[in-house]
């Protein structure tokens, strides 16, 4: 025990609170090895910020877990990995279980799931103390109020009490990131942590990591996937892909001027806001292809008032034309495209597809009128049925609506797996042995089966990777072309809804904030929110985003908010390291 | 080499992270084509367990059928189950290590070969077992699936009346309702055992729709279309039916133990019928003097009621590979 307290103070040479040297890392499964990490080696120094990025499967967060010493059982690993100097590959249960904490800490993509829903924050955030001997009773409470108003919770006295669905998103990641704190950790390792999160949200959790290792010196492992958030924040950018370290370098290195190809890739793959220069707007004749009008959508809660979550709605699309519907969480938007589709009833309102009111419709008309109206969904691991395979998925659209014959589906499925760049042989393949992006594409196809006129896409690209993104997005936008549909595309990403759209609508709460041009919302927008929204996107050049930062920063102060960081009270000074 | 590598990124699958969500079955090569069943029946025969309990399954119901035949026609063993003779030796069995004998289980106190009956009580007993196994697996999966999709009402209702069913001692519930159909034979035992036991599945399997039912391929179907009962039957159905089979080989291993048991008691097969059970039951007494009599049906029973309960528990793990251990 006395000789792991005297390794704790001891102060990490060379510099590097987090190193891994030639990490290897197999997973043995029932179908052979899967080799994740293939001898890589990192190193993160005090107060700067590493960010380790790559796509889904190249190995990051088993870096990141190996790190803490919680691989699963069935992993192999080689190399070395040190925590403030100590070998954490030779370490035992009780010293690992000391390290963590104590020397790393972990903030976690998901807030929900990584707070205890059924204890309070204080018995969280004092079990920390309390188990690594910081603090107890009294004074463990005190602390843990002092960490809570060091990373703006307002009221911490009696908010420690809560519970966490007692707080918002981003409040739940301040109180994660307020227990990674608690016991002064030399590192932080933070996989994801504003994923989850809302762009306004994830640049207030951004500011406050940034302080973070500007104020206590901490270094910091940023895992993530979007080039804005590396942007924002890393000093230093490690690339990995498929298991490997292809590029190493720091921020402006990699970002301005990368070396290898997957990285050039991947930047050219990211969405940029203004990339698209100005587009004639869209004419069309006839009916629209969906007009909202008026349209108010109600949940029933057992004993409380209805929850309203669209409020007096008008929107519309027409043929060719593809709108996006842009909302943070809560706003709404994937309840008007659901109510467009039917699947919600309107407690009040219009809902037109194609000149026919669907809020009053029979069953027999709505069937036919279904017929007109295809759907892609956002999350490729289940909006496609397992138990089917992949031409059986894209031909029933066919089947209920006993269109052509056996063959003619046939043909018509191998049309569409061509359409959207996919193998013919896909068609006998089952959903599970696709990749996500795979996945999106026979979504895609099964909704243009039967030729739509209307097709609603709600948040199809944000469940997948960005160079897998930019691919469907491309083959998105000439599908379109070629079919000619009209688009209700739903989005929470500005850039995508910049790289696609011919008309924006601005959600929040359920209300429309702004709506128009794409050019007229996105490049001069008139509400508040709308600007605050666009300031809040992250770009992946790190000059530029400094000045969209320090422009985002002045624009909150104008409008009179505080700034994010760090708050240290002077009052109650933090032990420095 | 650019080239190559953009392929790979855009049409392999991408390796996937084996720990996370325990999503093994991601974790494959993508040249060869497995479909769900395949996956199943590839880890169903790696489970040791469930292959012995199989093999002893299958063994067992050949026996039983093959020994001393299906109704008119003949098996290979030369005695009858009805026919009584003289006792032998005070009926012993005559079976060695190697040899099979005259009588291999013995006779019973009027001489009937024990070997012939305790053949007839097995078949009787699988018979009835299956009866049980696969009516309560139709009522309490259409009675699930009806309460899971359509919610409301419909769901009230048919989850009462499970609870109804569930409150009611089953032992008592099956006597009175067995006594009633025991006389018209052992189909009408099974149907009335399936009309209690079907509680258990309907509510696995209303667990499993409300889950399903929330899935974006549903809410998919409902959007282009699809009637109420194309989506249970083909879309949701399909999905449950790991929880189903693996319930209904449970189901079979217990409506073996209620079938004997209600034989035992009395309520259940009726002579001339004879089950497992009920020769447990008709020799009770004899356990001291003969105890053969009471051995070779309760062995017979053990050996079934075991084996299908490892197939369930091969099933099972096949089907939820999380649960495996070196997954």
């Amino acid at each position: 025990m006395t000789a792991i307290d005297n390794t704790t103070e001891q102060q990490p040479d060379g510099g590097a609170v987090l190193s891994f040297t030639d990490l290897d890392v197999k997973f043995n499964t029932e179908f052979g090895r899967v080799h994740a990490v293939k001898g890589i080696s990192l190193e993160v120094k005090p107060g700067e910020v590493l960010a380790l990025v790559g796509e889904s499967g190249s190995g990051k967060s088993v870096t990141s877990t190996s790190a803490l010493g919680l691989l699963p059982r069935n992993a192999s690993i080689d190399g070395q990995i040190s925590v403030a100097g100590k070998r954490v590959d030779e370490m035992s249960g009780s010293a690992l279980r000391k390290m963590r904490g104590d020397d790393v800490a972990m903030v976690f993509q998901e807030p929900m799931t990584a707070l205890n829903p059924v204890l309070t924050v204080r018995t969280q955030m004092v079990e920390a103390l309390e188990l690594h001997g910081k603090a107890f009773g009294k004074e463990a409470d005190a602390r843990a109020i002092e960490l809570l108003r060091m990373v703006g919770i307002p009221d911490p006295e009696r908010r420690l009490f809560q519970y966490p669905h007692e707080f918002s998103g981003g409040q739940r990641q301040r109180i994660v990131i307020a227990m990674a704190l608690s016991c002064d950790p030399t590192v932080i390792i933070a996989d994801e942590p504003t994923t989850a999160l809302d762009v306004t949200v994830q640049a207030e959790i951004l500011d406050l990591l940034r302080s973070l290792k500007d104020e206590l010196n901490t270094g910091i492992l940023l895992i993530t996937h979007s080039m804005g958030v590396v942007a924002d924040m890393a000093d230093r950018v490690a690339v990995m892909y498929k298991g490997d370290l292809v590029e190493q370098g720091t921020v402006h290195e990699v970002l301005v001027n990368p070396q290898h190809d997957y990285t050039k890739r991947l930047l050219t793959a990211v969405p940029r806001l203004g990339a698209r220069g100005e587009t004639p707007p869209v004419e069309s004749e006839g009916p629209k292809a969906l007009e909202v009008t008026d349209l108010v959508v109600e949940f029933h809660r057992q004993g409380k008032e209805p929850f309203r979550a669209v409020d007096h709605v008008s929107l519309s699309v027409s043929r060719g034309e593809i709108v996006g519907l842009v909302g943070e969480s809560g706003s709404g938007k994937s309840t008007i495209a659901r109510t467009a589709l039917g699947l919600i009833p309107a407690a009040s309102g219009e809902v037109a597809i194609l000149g026919e009111d669907i809020t009053k419709m029979k069953r027999a008309p709505l069937k036919a009128l279904r017929k007109r109206v295809g759907v892609v969904f956002q999350d490729p691991a289940s909006s496609l049925n397992p138990r089917l395979p992949v031409g059986d998925c894209i031909s029933e659209p066919m089947d209920v609506h006993d269109v052509g014959d056996k063959k003619s589906r046939r043909e018509k499925v191998a049309e569409l797996l061509e359409a959207v760049e996919l193998p013919r042989s896909v068609a006998n393949r089952y959903p599970h042995e696709l990749s996500g992006g795979q996945r999106q594409r026979v979504s895609i196809a099964r909704a243009l089966s039967l030729d739509p006129e209307l097709l609603v896409a709600d948040e199809p690209t944000s469940a997948l990777d960005v160079s897998v993104q930019a691919a469907v997005l491309q083959m998105f936008t000439a599908l379109q072309e070629e079919y000619n549909f009209g688009c209700l595309f739903v989005s929470h990403d500005l850039a995508v809804v910049d790289t696609l759209a011919d008309r924006v609508v601005v959600l929040k709460d359920g209300v429309v904030i702004e709506q128009g041009d794409r050019e007229q919302v996105l490049r001069n927008p008139q509400q508040e929110y709308t600007k605050r929204l666009l300031m809040a996107a992250p770009v992946p050049h790190p000059d530029e985003q400094r000045e969209r930062r320090e422009a985002r920063h002045a624009f909150l102060k104008e409008v009179g908010e505080k700034d994010f960081g760090l708050h240290i009270d002077a009052e109650t000074p933090k032990s420095s390291r | 080499m650019s080239e190559d590598r953009r392929d790979s990124a855009m049409q392999g699958a991408p390796e996937p992270l084996p720990h996370a969500g325990g999503e093994v079955e991601e974790v494959k090569f993508a040249e060869k084509s497995f479909s769900q069943g395949q996956l199943v029946r590839r880890r169903f025969f790696r489970h040791k367990g469930a292959l012995a309990g199989l093999a002893v399954l299958i063994f067992i119901t050949v026996l039983a059928f093959s020994s001393i035949g299906i109704g008119s026609i003949p098996g290979w063993w030369d005695k009858d189950f009805a026919t009584t003779g003289t006792v032998v030796d005070g009926g012993r069995p005559t079976m060695g290590w190697l040899t099979w004998g005259e009588h291999p289980f013995g006779q019973d106190t009027t001489g009937r070969d024990y070997f012939a009956l305790v053949m007839r009580g097995t078949q009787i007993s699988l018979v009835i077992a299956f009866i049980v196994g696969i009516g309560s697996t139709i009522i309490g999966t259409i009675i699930g699936a009806v309460a899971g999709y359509y919610r409301g009402w419909a769901e009230s209702l048919l989850m009462r009346v499970t609870d109804l069913f569930i409150i009611i001692p089953l032992l008592v519930f099956a006597a009175v309702l067995g006594s009633i159909a025991s006389g018209s034979g052992i189909w009408a035992l099974g149907l009335v055992l399936a009309a209690v036991t079907w509680t258990g599945l309907a509510r696995l399997v209303r667990g499993e729709v409300l889950s399903l039912r929330e899935r974006e391929f549903v809410s998919a179907a409902q959007a282009i279309g699809t009637g109420n009962w194309r989506i249970i039957l083909r879309h949701i159905l399909p999905n449950t039916i790991g929880v189903i089979i693996v319930a209904t080989t449970f189901a079979i291993a217990s409506a073996i133990l209620l079938e004997t048991s209600l034989s035992f008691l009395g309520f259940g097969v009726q002579p001339p019928d004879i089950s497992l059970g009920s020769l447990i039951s008709d020799y009770q007494t004899a356990f001291t003097s003969r105890p053969w009599l009471f051995w070779f049906p309760g062995l017979f029973i053990l050996a079934i009621a075991l084996s299908v309960n490892f197939i369930g528990d091969g099933l099972r793990d096949a089907f939820d590979p999380r649960q495996g251990k070196d997954g």
